[in-house]
């Protein structure tokens, strides 16, 4: 398997407090990697950093071999890499159609083929029910979807994704989690944060847990949650069966 | 160029940058609070600066003895306008709140000017008229004992925002809305108490301000455009920032009027507005 | 994918991708469309042509700050800059070196768009307010130093020397204002067509993207600065359009009211009032406050100016707090509900 992202060493200070220190993984392609930690432990800098939206204070970021270190965010998503938010950004203004529309033009000029290429991003979100609704009218589920969808019509090589999973029942994160497997079955390759152990035990190939700005623990998810350190981090064992 | 030349440009300058930190600390404490320019500000220091005229022309009121008047009817205006609009203006987009208070100071303005006309007025023979003579520097007294009361002002400001209850109140409103909110700070009421000192302290300002300036409905537009330059110059939302950069600017204009051509010193001061904001967008003390 | 979503697909896919305006809307457009081209013969009277000139030149302008507040987000007051460029430009051109106006409507196209870099390359980034001050303070400068710049005339301005041998050549026609309307018609036409392209391009959708969400639109690979400035570059193109004209319709130029802030405070007021981030609304917002402005100044007389004045300010007043989205708002939305994609209608 070839490596697709590479960071080493990464590091963002704000003040006195490290949000990130000294972070190193990597990331092969087709696989998906999940980032687990508590509160406040750095996963949305950490993707920040990645994705170009903050500069780091030291370290690298290889993108396939290419060092795409401190590069603006439109940059590095022109590269391939596509993210979703915790905070969910959709733009209110246009339509669900609209907004993913905005995704594909990543890729195409012509109109006619963004909105072609918007619709099968949605069908595979299964939103194309709501597809000429204004994005502000969505519940925070379809919105989840909805950006998604939207990173996906840019076709690209690695998406990066934000708690994809948060505040969504469970019968949705079922679907969710088809989804996501699909997409790397399709080889599409995905970092994904998630609060949620069951899902990430069964999306993950690899975990990477942090804490307090710092890697405490990166393998295989069995080695991961019985490493002591993440253990402890969590208060207890990660137990599948809650 | 006389020594004596160029002191009595930095005093006159010192005493018109207190003034132009006053209103600006009005406008950074109403940022500070809500997030909102209000593009009106000048219109209301030429409110204030008409009211007191009023008061003079019909009342026989100097001005020195109106001063709390108008700054109390100021004060009002501001819970009213926070009130009546701001609480809407809130819940629409930026470009709704801009444009908002924008055309609340066109309608000022206008207003103005058709209800007293475009002619300039002044206030002849205040209480506090006359020259102070230190060496062969002359002052004249109402700027000075103007610069003297927006003095006073800061000072009572700041011991208000950080000595009271009610001050420290309006500092965590401004830091954090919601911790402030989930600590029991009437947030809703710190924001109209924000408006209310802001336009207060344009009320002492402009009152002062009549006793040796001209009164007219323009005369708010460019004291607004020096007391934004002074906000995004002290940075928004802080005090101390008001105040440094208010006086800094009327240095700039005083000597750069002095120095170079006087038809050019806003130009200076405007060079200065985009220098500091583009190398330093957050001003020389602020948060933004 | 399930196969409902794959027939909803293969139905959706089908579906035009500029949808049809409804048919009460294309007769509208239509009968304006009809309307407007002859008006001149169904209205004879000097002042009524005026009236449509001025309201067809604001239409021009307000659509100009639409197109960089409206759909790009940034607020700029100082639009004025632009319309006093092209004023000058090519009456300059004409006074000085005897070039038509019609290439010193181009040179200050030109000429607009370089300031517009100018300005906006270290400006666009700041953030909303910022930026507004900013606008704000530079509008005053440019004003300002007009105001002292000699070689344009400084503070009394220019005439347009009065030339009745080739109107055409000479953009001036002094029998009748007809020709001058019709040339208004095309300049307007031209903008909104332009603006019409635009709303249904890839560069505007990208506009309305970083104008709602600036974060999600540079991570779908669109280039946040570019994009602004390039906007506001087309909105001090279009400004500048009007500004020529306008300079050979009145025929006399003055920093005073060319760079007034009346100017970059009611094109403002127009696509607010009419509906900012939509196609027509700048030209309603036009519709609506130029006529309530030549009347009361009618009406009332001197004091007409400051009392539509005082009317705009509290219509806008009030439509930001009510209705910030403007009046068409209300149309537009229903008329996308029905569709997945962009517009056709107001």
């Amino acid at each position: 398997m070839s490596l697709l992202l590479d960071v080493k060493g990464l590091t963002k200070r704000y003040g006195g407090l490290t949000a990130n220190a000294d972070m190193t993984f990597d990331v092969n392609q087709g696989e998906i990697v999940g980032i687990i930690g508590p509160n406040g432990a750095g996963k949305s800098t950490l993707f920040d950093l990645i994705t170009g939206f903050q500069p780091p204070d030291a370290g690298r970021v290889l993108l396939d071999g290419r060092d795409i270190t401190g590069l603006r965010p439109d940059r590095i998503s022109r590269l391939g890499v596509a993210r979703t938010f915790q905070k969910l950004k959709p733009f209110p203004d246009l339509t669900v159609t609209e907004n993913v529309i905005v995704g594909a033009l990543a890729r195409t000029s012509d109109m006619k083929t963004a909105r072609d290429q918007a619709l099968e991003s949605l069908a595979f979100v299964d939103l194309l029910e709501k597809r000429n609704h204004f994005a502000r009218e969505l519940s925070t589920g379809q919105r989840k979807r909805l950006e998604l969808a939207r990173g996906l019509a840019m076709s690209p090589r690695l998406i990066l994704m934000d708690e994809v999973t948060g505040g969504v029942d469970q019968r949705t994160i079922a679907g969710l989690i088809e989804l996501v497997l699909e997409l790397k079955h399709r080889g599409l390759t995905i970092v994904t944060i998630e609060h949620n152990m069951q899902v990430i035990m069964r999306l993950a190939d690899r975990i990477l847990a942090l804490h307090a700005g710092r890697r405490i623990a990166f393998g295989a998810p069995e080695q991961v949650r019985s490493e002591p350190a993440v253990v402890d981090a969590y208060l207890g064992t990660i137990d599948d069966a809650a | 160029m006389s020594g004596e030349l160029i002191i009595q440009a930095v005093i006159s300058g010192l005493l018109m940058g207190l003034i132009y930190a006053l209103v600006a600390v009005g406008l950074s404490l109403i940022f500070g609070l809500m997030e909102i320019v209000n593009f009106a500000h000048g219109e209301f220091l030429m409110l204030a600066m008409f009211t007191t005229f009023w008061f003079w022309a019909l009342a026989s009121l100097d001005p020195l003895l109106s001063l709390p008047l108008v700054a109390i009817i100021l004060a009002l205006a501001g819970i009213l306008v926070h009130f009546g609009i701001i609480r809407r203006l809130l819940k629409a987009p930026m470009l709704a709140q801009v444009c908002g208070t924008f055309g609340l100071g066109v309608a000022l303005r206008a207003g103005a000017q058709f209800l007293w006309t475009p002619d300039f007025r002044t206030i002849t023979n205040p209480l506090i008229a006359g020259r102070v003579q230190i060496g062969p520097i002359f002052i004249g007294q109402p700027q000075l004992i103007t610069g003297g009361i927006c003095l006073l002002s800061f000072v009572a400001l700041w011991w208000f925002v950080t000595r009271t209850e009610t001050g420290l109140g309006l500092q965590a409103t401004a830091q954090d809305r919601q911790a402030a909110a989930v600590m029991g700070i009437p947030t809703e009421r710190m924001s109209a108490l924000g408006w209310a000192i802001g336009l207060g302290c344009v009320g002492i300002a402009g009152s002062m301000l009549s006793t040796f300036y001209y009164i007219f409905p323009e005369v708010g537009v460019n004291f607004a455009l020096l007391a934004f330059v002074a906000v995004a110059l002290g940075g928004f939302g802080s005090i101390l920032g008001s105040l440094v950069a208010g006086v800094l600017i009327g240095l700039v204009e005083s000597l750069g009027g002095l120095l170079l051509d006087p038809s050019y010193k806003t130009l200076i001061v405007f060079g200065l507005y985009l220098a500091v904001v583009i190398v330093r967008p957050h001003g020389l003390f602020g948060r933004f | 994918m399930s196969s409902n979503q794959t027939d909803m697909l293969e139905a959706a896919r089908a579906e035009r991708l500029w949808p049809r305006p409804p048919l009460w809307v294309a007769a509208l457009g239509a009968a304006a469309i009809a309307l407007l081209l002859a008006y001149p013969f169904i209205f004879k009277a000097s002042f009524s042509h005026h009236l449509m000139i001025l309201i067809l030149l604001y239409a021009l302008m307000a659509q100009s700050w639409n197109v960089v507040a409206g759909l790009s987000g940034q607020i700029s007051l100082g639009q004025a800059i632009f319309f006093g460029i092209g004023a000058y430009s090519s009456t300059v051109l004409f006074t000085k070196y005897a070039i038509t106006p019609w290439a010193g409507l181009l040179v200050g196209m030109l000429l607009s768009a370089l300031a517009a870099v100018a300005i906006g390359v270290p400006t666009l980034r700041l953030r909303g307010h910022y930026f507004a001050i900013a606008t704000l303070l530079i509008g005053s400068s440019v004003q300002i130093v007009f105001q002292r710049w000699d070689w344009v005339g400084a503070a009394s301005g220019l005439y347009v020397p009065i030339d009745r041998t080739s109107p055409l050549f000479y953009l001036q026609f002094h029998t009748s204002k007809v020709p001058y309307y019709y040339l208004a018609l095309g300049a307007a036409a031209a903008g909104y067509l332009v603006v019409w392209k635009l709303r249904r391009s890839r560069f505007g959708f990208r506009l309305q993207a970083l104008r709602d969400e600036p974060d999600a639109a540079a991570s779908l690979g669109i280039a946040i600065a570019r994009h602004k400035v390039l906007a506001f570059m087309i909105s001090g193109a279009m400004m500048s359009v009007a500004g020529t004209f306008y300079g050979q319709y009145v025929l006399v130029l003055d920093p005073e009211r060319l760079f007034s802030m009346e100017i970059s405070i009611i094109v403002l007021l127009m696509t607010v009032l009419g509906g900012s981030g939509t196609l027509w609304g700048p030209a309603l917002g036009a519709a609506i406050l130029v006529p309530l402005s030549e009347f009361s100044r009618i009406w009332f007389g001197g004091t007409g100016r400051t009392i539509d004045l005082i009317l705009y300010g509290i219509l806008i007043l009030l439509v930001c707090m009510w209705r910030p989205s403007g009046i068409l708002s209300l149309l537009e939305e229903r008329i996308r509900r029905r569709t997945g994609t962009h517009e056709p209608a107001p």
